[in-house]
């Protein structure tokens, strides 16, 4: 497969991770702040080929795992309406909520269905116009613009019975919030590729500025991977921070300027609750008054209650790379991905669905535990 | 008739009967089944009993490469396959929805006939049922199937031994892949077809020539390759180890799964199978393999060993290493 296989060779593999022996020499912690990334890692087993000193902590950028309970649950009470079809991302509908999952909803009779693209979201609204058809919009900067474009497509077909659920977020807020925290020590982050095609390389600027972390934008593959560690390791050592694109052949630095302007055009930013780590200003986005029309949110006056985590769930610290998943009690006990307590079991890019998945090999299992320990 | 099923089609009356007689007799035409019996009654057989059931209630009903009908055909004649049993006759149980088109049954059962006459297994008894509209999903059908084990076959994990090799009889997640693209109408460019065949035939070629160094054999449909070998590690208490790079795909079977974000190892196959054998006599199965269309692409992907005790361990294309657990939950395309 083109643009594939050469990333996955396994000489340049072990060339790189050959190379990653020889240069570090000095201990290193590289966040990696996407799930694709921290999948991408265990499938291809490269966790337990890098030097002991680099310490690998996932971060909390998988769209399905940092939305609140609350918005859950407010998703689950929408599905229960006999007058609502529900369509979703698959990842999101196995996620509990306090009150069940989206389904638990549809095993009792809601009509919640799994859509591949938001389009066909639209397309379920033209052959059922009785019903008001809500598409869950959850993602970061990497799904927000086809959702534009799908209500821009609303608008101009004139469907008055497709909604959204707006629940987008976006990556930078966050990840300043993440870094104001003394119990985080990161040197560096592994940036994901996906959100810079859109956002843009520079998108992370200000990480470098204001905190001197050191930045590499990443694809997804071992290669992609290993030479943004390695672009990683050099920049620490040589006390040199800046944001370096690993993954040319798909970002640039200002990113997709077309898709950002239709992101704009439709949506404006708002303080957003992400779980484990709070309200964050600015950090989701909404629907601009013009667009309203379209928020189910508006339509029915749904406002998310206060939200509670299930009772001795870590998912917020996981989220935040201060909990390696093993360190939480209910981790393979009571919360497995058949059985999910927390939102990072049941994603696919959940880091705890990575680790239980892949994790059995590891030798360095208790990263997070090392990295408490070293601020006490 | 009507050119939809209707309730009377399943009430035991003569609307029935006409279906029976002009569509079902038309294509599966044995003669114990044209009988009408209660029951079917069959020639003693010779060999001990193997005796297996399976139901289908795949969505799409008709998918690239197939349709419900030879699934239903091929799937339980493999689950015989597996223990090494060679299949004599098929139970159909057919539940049909209110409202389905004759022109699908008719295709359905069209295809039942050919898959039972290419793979040399009657169905010799049957039954129908109609449900009301949305208390089904057109058609769901249910197959039972009889074969006779050879005398000196011995086909269980019980027998799997550490230095064991593994065996895999063609591409993977073939039939998985179809069934999820078609499902999300995702067009993917290239020739994706499920892998729906009978397995018996290989079984057979192996067996007659091998059958002392086949130690197990399972078919890894549902939960895929991975699910299959971590069922084999806990129940042997061994470590089954396979190497990425030498699991056959297809191109685009890889392309599709790499859009959607799936893992193969966990997709279903139907008609590939996992053999695990004798160390000294693997080279000799494989080239057995490969003589027959079913078998033409057969690896040995791995082999068996002590180094985790119980699981699977996969060595990836890029020269890592990663467990393989079994399948949790329905696989789930991602979100981004």
């Amino acid at each position: 497969m083109k643009y594939v296989d050469e990333y996955r060779n396994r000489n340049l593999v072990l060339a790189l991770i050959k190379k990653l022996h020889a240069r570090t020499t000095m201990p290193v912690s590289i966040m990696e702040v996407c799930g694709t990334h921290t999948m991408s890692i265990f499938r291809h087993g490269i966790r337990n080929m890098l030097p002991g000193q680099i310490q690998l902590i996932s971060g909390p950028g998988c769209p399905v795992c940092v939305t609140p309970s609350s918005v859950i649950d407010a998703f689950v009470e929408l599905a229960g309406r006999s007058d609502v079809i529900i369509t979703t991302f698959g990842d999101m509908i196995r996620v509990p909520g306090s009150n069940g999952s989206l389904a638990d909803a549809r095993a009792e009779g809601a009509d919640v269905r799994i859509v591949y693209s938001p389009m066909d979201a639209l397309t379920i609204a033209a052959k059922e116009p009785e019903q008001m058809v809500v598409f869950l919009s959850v993602g970061f900067e990497t799904t927000t613009p086809t959702i534009g474009a799908t209500i821009l497509a609303a608008e101009q077909q004139g469907r008055d019975n497709f909604f959204i659920f707006p629940a987008n977020k976006v990556m930078p807020p966050p990840l300043d919030t993440l870094m104001q925290d003394p119990r985080l020590k990161v040197d560096g982050l592994l940036c994901p590729g996906h959100v810079s095609i859109i956002a843009g390389a520079d998108s992370f600027r200000f990480l470098v500025d204001r905190y001197r972390l050191a930045c590499a934008v990443a694809g997804f593959d071992p290669v992609d991977i290993l030479l943004a560690i390695l672009a990683l390791v050099g920049q620490v050592q040589a006390g040199k921070p800046r944001v370096e694109n690993c993954y040319g052949r798909a970002v640039t630095r200002q990113g997709n300027t077309r898709a950002q302007s239709l992101v704009n055009r439709i949506f404006t930013p708002v303080d957003s609750e992400w779980r484990g780590l709070g309200t964050i200003p600015a950090s989701g986005l909404a629907l601009r008054p013009e667009y309203s029309a379209f928020d189910i949110t508006k339509k029915l006056d749904i406002r998310a209650a206060p939200s509670s985590e299930p009772r001795g769930c870590r998912c917020g610290e996981v989220l935040k790379g201060i909990c390696m998943p093993k360190q939480c009690p209910l981790f393979g006990s009571r919360c497995t991905p058949a059985n999910p307590v927390g939102p990072c079991m049941v994603s696919s890019e959940g880091t705890c669905a990575a680790w239980h998945h892949y994790g059995g090999l590891e030798k360095k299992q208790i990263e997070g535990g090392k990295n408490e320990e070293r601020q006490k | 008739m009507s050119s939809y099923i209707t309730l009377d089609h399943g009430s035991g009356g003569l609307t029935g009967q006409i279906l029976i007689q002009e569509l079902f007799f038309r294509y599966l035409p044995d003669p114990v089944l044209h009988q009408l019996e209660d029951a079917a009654v069959l020639p003693e057989p010779c060999g001990r009993i193997a005796f297996s059931t399976d139901s289908y209630v795949v969505d799409p009903i008709f998918f690239p490469g197939g349709n419900i009908g030879e699934l239903a055909v091929n799937g339980t004649i493999n689950d015989l396959a597996m223990q090494g049993a060679r299949p004599l006759a098929l139970s159909l149980g057919l539940i049909l929805e209110e409202g389905l088109r004759l022109d699908d049954l008719e295709n359905i059962i069209e295809s039942i006939g050919a898959a039972c006459e290419y793979a040399g297994v009657p169905v010799v008894t049957g039954d129908t049922k109609v449900v009301p509209r949305g208390k089904g999903d057109k058609i769901f059908i249910n197959t039972s199937g009889i074969g006779v084990v050879g005398k000196d076959i011995e086909i269980t994990t019980g027998r799997v031994r550490e230095g064991d090799i593994l065996l895999l009889s063609g591409t993977l997640a073939d039939h998985g892949v179809t069934i999820l693209t078609s499902r999300a109408g995702l067009e993917v460019a290239g020739n994706l077809q499920s892998d729906t065949r009978p397995l018996h035939f290989l079984v057979e070629k192996v067996l007659e020539q091998e059958g002392g160094a086949v130690h197990t054999m399972r078919d890894p449909t549902r939960g895929g390759l991975g699910t299959t070998l971590a069922e084999i590690a806990r129940a042997t208490n061994l470590c089954m180890e396979i190497e990425e790079e030498d699991i056959p795909m297809h191109g685009e079977v890889r392309a599709a799964c790499e859009l959607m974000g799936l893992d193969p190892l966990y997709l279903a196959n139907e008609g590939k199978c996992i053999v695990v054998a004798a160390p000294a006599r693997a080279e000799k199965i494989l080239r057995i393999m490969r003589s027959v269309p079913e078998g033409a692409e057969s690896r040995i992907i791995g082999r068996v060993s002590k180094k985790y005790p119980g699981r699977v361990v996969l060595t990836t294309v890029a020269g890592g290493a990663r467990l393989v657990e079994p399948l949790s939950g329905e696989p789930l395309p991602r979100i981004c």
